[in-house]
This record gives structure tokens, sequence and C-alpha cells, in this order.
């Protein structure tokens, strides 16, 4: 039955990803992967914010809630913020908030944090890759999804 | 604690006359016996406050209006309340010339919730002698050990000491310091399945009625202008299909007061639905404590919090176990 399998594959279950990237090192990285022509899957939606630290934990369960399977946020590493540490209270931050989420019982593994600097394009498409695989394992995001926003 | 409330009483009267302070904030008797509410007196109704195992509410928060009016303030804080205390002072919200601290001793503070379950219901009347409660009730007087009916959170007591305090009264009768595991249960959960611990927190989140109860008590939550407050942060529309609401209030709520909590435990003293709140925040102390080294927020006044510091060598996102896999 051709229909059928090809409603398969249709359905095939494609993971959403949130990667929140910093304006200074992350987001820059994304460019150099970009025009370096390096594949990373393209469900892969990445938002640019200031500095990893303008990452309030509301932004990544809101990302939950309306459809993403995962966030990853992208800062540059500890050392080289442009604001000279607004990574490190992120670090903290997100150690404390992950661990909360994983008490809750949320899935390990569907946040995650990456320290990429500009010149890491080849390390971004890698990271992306890697955490897309991760996602795609895991499965779709049930335990923080809204059911009023499913479409 | 009838020869305490009596010492209170003569104290604020003296500083009341000599005009040290304007105004009493202690509690005066509720509804019920066993509900004892915060209340400001003057030295005209200073007889209606009342001080025993009922008074429960932690009077700190309620410094952050009152240090805003005219003149000082005489504020009856137990020791665990100084930590909220000291906290509020830490970021601004207590003008402390406004306020003089009065510290008052505590023997543990009784939950009518534990008494219910102990068959003690429909309570009228209760007195109180030594750790012994007498309760009479609309079936006849019983009796009940203050030691079996604790809250959660006295059971895991702090001590005796005031951590700010102008004047102390003596606690002449002093109790022995309770050995409760404070992180037994989080520990407990942790050690739970990925599952089991979603389905535990399930069945407790669910229960939410998103009366806000626990955010307006808590001490640590003291923002002008709350994130719920906004119409648009989704989370009061209680839909009954939906689970994300109640795990992003939670989750938020907790976050929010994370590193500033001092674990005074008025969240689950509060919850009409009997929510253990206290567990999401220790999961947070225990995190800190085990990854940032030892914390108590409230035991000094100036100390920089977990969350606004930071070291080179802090665990990256992800080490910190947040239970079992």
């Amino acid at each position: 039955m051709p229909e059928l399998n090809e409603q398969k594959s249709s359905s095939e279950f494609k993971p959403l990803i949130v990667a929140f990237c910093c304006n200074w090192c992350s987001y820059a990285g994304a460019d150099l992967a970009g025009t370096s022509r390096l594949n990373y899957p393209a469900n892969v939606k990445i938002i640019r914010v200031p500095c990893s630290c303008r990452v309030n934990p509301m932004f990544i369960l809101r990302a939950f809630q309306r459809g993403a399977d995962g966030v990853i946020i992208n800062g540059c590493h500890p050392g080289d913020c442009h604001y000279s540490t607004g990574n490190y209270y992120a670090r903290r931050r997100m150690a404390l908030l992950f661990s909360m989420l994983e008490y809750l019982g949320i899935e390990k593994g569907r946040t995650r944090v990456e320290w990429v600097s500009a010149a890491e394009g080849q390390r971004f498409a890698q990271v992306m890759n890697e955490f897309a695989e991760t996602i795609h394992n895991l499965g779709e995001n049930k335990r923080l999804e809204d059911l009023r926003c499913k479409r | 604690m009838q020869a305490v409330e009596k010492a209170i009483k003569e104290k604020a009267r003296a500083l009341l006359a000599d005009g040290t302070v304007d105004r009493v904030l202690g509690w005066e008797k509720g509804e019920y016996c066993y509900d004892n509410t915060p209340a400001v007196f003057t030295a005209e109704n200073l007889g209606n406050l009342v001080y025993n195992s009922f008074c429960g509410a932690n009077l700190s928060k309620y410094l952050i209006a009152e240090s805003k009016k005219e003149g000082r303030v005489l504020a009856l804080l137990k020791p665990c309340d100084t930590y909220s205390f000291n906290q509020l002072v830490k970021e601004h919200r207590i003008d402390r010339e406004k306020v003089y601290v009065l510290g008052i001793p505590c023997h543990g503070i009784a939950d009518v919730e534990k008494l219910n379950v102990k068959g003690v219901k429909g309570i009228e009347r209760i007195a109180e002698d030594g750790g012994t409660l007498t309760a009479q009730t609309l079936y006849g007087e019983k009796t009940c050990e203050i030691n079996d009916v604790l809250l959660e959170r006295c059971m895991a007591c702090k001590g005796p000491e005031h951590m700010a305090a102008d004047d102390v009264i003596e606690d002449t009768a002093p109790v022995e310091l309770r050995k409760h595991d404070r992180f037994g249960m989080v520990e407990k959960l942790e050690q739970m399945t990925p599952d089991e611990r979603f389905e535990f927190w399930r069945s407790e989140l669910s229960k939410c009625i998103r009366c806000n109860a626990c955010r307006n008590v808590c001490p640590a939550c003291s923002c002008l202008k709350c994130v719920f407050d906004n119409d648009a942060s989704g989370v009061a529309a209680k839909a009954n299909v939906d689970t994300f609401e109640e795990n992003m209030f939670h989750i938020i709520r907790a976050f929010h007061v994370a590193g500033r909590c001092t674990d005074c435990g008025e969240c689950s003293r509060v919850c009409p639905q009997g929510i253990p709140l206290h567990l999401l925040n220790r999961k947070f102390i225990q995190d800190i404590n085990k990854n940032y080294g030892e914390y108590q927020a409230g035991a000094d006044d100036s100390s920089a919090w977990p969350l606004v510091d930071y070291t080179q060598e802090d665990v990256e996102p992800g080490a910190i176990e947040g239970g079992k896999n």
C-alpha cells in the first residue's frame, strides 16, 4: 500500500528544537557554520539573545509549551563573555533549573547548555546534530506540553 | 507560652509608653482559636494580642508594608522568622531603622491538619501546658503532645537563636532541638525513576487551584509586580485538562526564590490543598549546598546569595543530578 507508507514517512517524528544563541559568540558561530556550508538540522530554530544570561527560565518553559521538543542554550565560553560575567550567572541558573526539571520527572537531555565561540562553526554544527539526535531518541515532548497549543 | 505572652505584652507596653515604637505587629485570634492572624496593635487594643503554638504566620513579610509607614513598628519575630527578616533587609525591602525587632522564643508550631488526622476535630478551645495541648472539642476533651503534631518546618527547626534582634524575650523553659532529616524526602524522590517522580508530582501538583497563597505568603516573593500577575503569563486559566500551567507555575515559583528561600515553610503551611511545596524549595537548597557550598539564606544581612554569585570553577549545567535516570 504505497499511500499508507507515504503517510507514515510524512508523519515521522521531526523534533522541533529551539536554540538560544548569544549575540556575540554562538550566533556568530551559527553564522560561520552557515557560510562554511556545514550541515545541521533545519528544524533547529535559532533565537538570538544579547547574552546567554538573558535566557529566563520562563523562556525555556514557554518554548516547550509552544511545541518545542528540546531547548539548547549557547553562550560564550566561560571567561569570554562580552559582558564579562553573564555566562557565569547563566551557568548557575541553568544548572539549578535543569536539575529541577529532572527532579519533576522531565527527561534528562531535553535541555542543554553548550559554550560555542564565534570561531567554532564546525562545533556549532556538530553540537546541533548531536542534540537533534538526542531529542530524536527521546521522542516527543509529552511531559511539558500544553494541549491548548497543539495544532 | 502563657508566660511568654505576658512578657511580650509587658515589653510592648513599655516600648509603646516610652515612644520607642508606635505600633506592634503581632497576632490576634482569628476566626478559630487555631488560626491566629497577623495584626497591628496600638496601646488601646494590645490586650487582643495572642501568642501560642498556633501563631505560625511569619511576620517578616508584613514588615515590607509596615516599614514604609510613618513611625517605628515593633515586630515579634520567632527565631526562624528572623532569617526571612535578614534576607529582606539584605534585599532592601525592609527599612531596618523603622523596625524594632523583639525576638520571642518558640517551642514549635502545631499543625491543625495533623491534629485533625489524630482525631482532634471540631476544636472550640485549646489550652497549652508545657508540651501538651488540651483541646475542648465538640466531641469532648482531647489531649495531644505538641511534638506529634508539629508543622513540617518545625521538625527541621533551625534552632532557638535569633539572627536579628534589638531585644530578646528570654526562654525560661527551652525545648530540645528536634532531630529531623531535612532532605530525607528530597533524597527519596531522587532515588525514584523519572516516571515515578513524574507521577508523584503530577498527583501533588494537579491538586493546585492556583489560589496564589504560596506566593502571597512567601517572604522571598516580594516583587511589587509579580510575573504571575501578568494576564499573559498564562497561569490563571486553570484549564482542567492541561498539566502545563501547574508545572510552569510551580517550577517558576520555586526558581524565583532559589537561593533566597530560608526554608521557612510558609508555602506548605498555607497551601489549602496540602501540596508539599517545601520539597521543591529544599531541592534547590540541597543542590546549592552540594555544589556551591553550604548556604543558609538569611543567616546574615549582607552576603551575596548563590544565584547572584559565581566562581570560575562552577559545575556545568546538566552535571547536577536531579534524580536517578
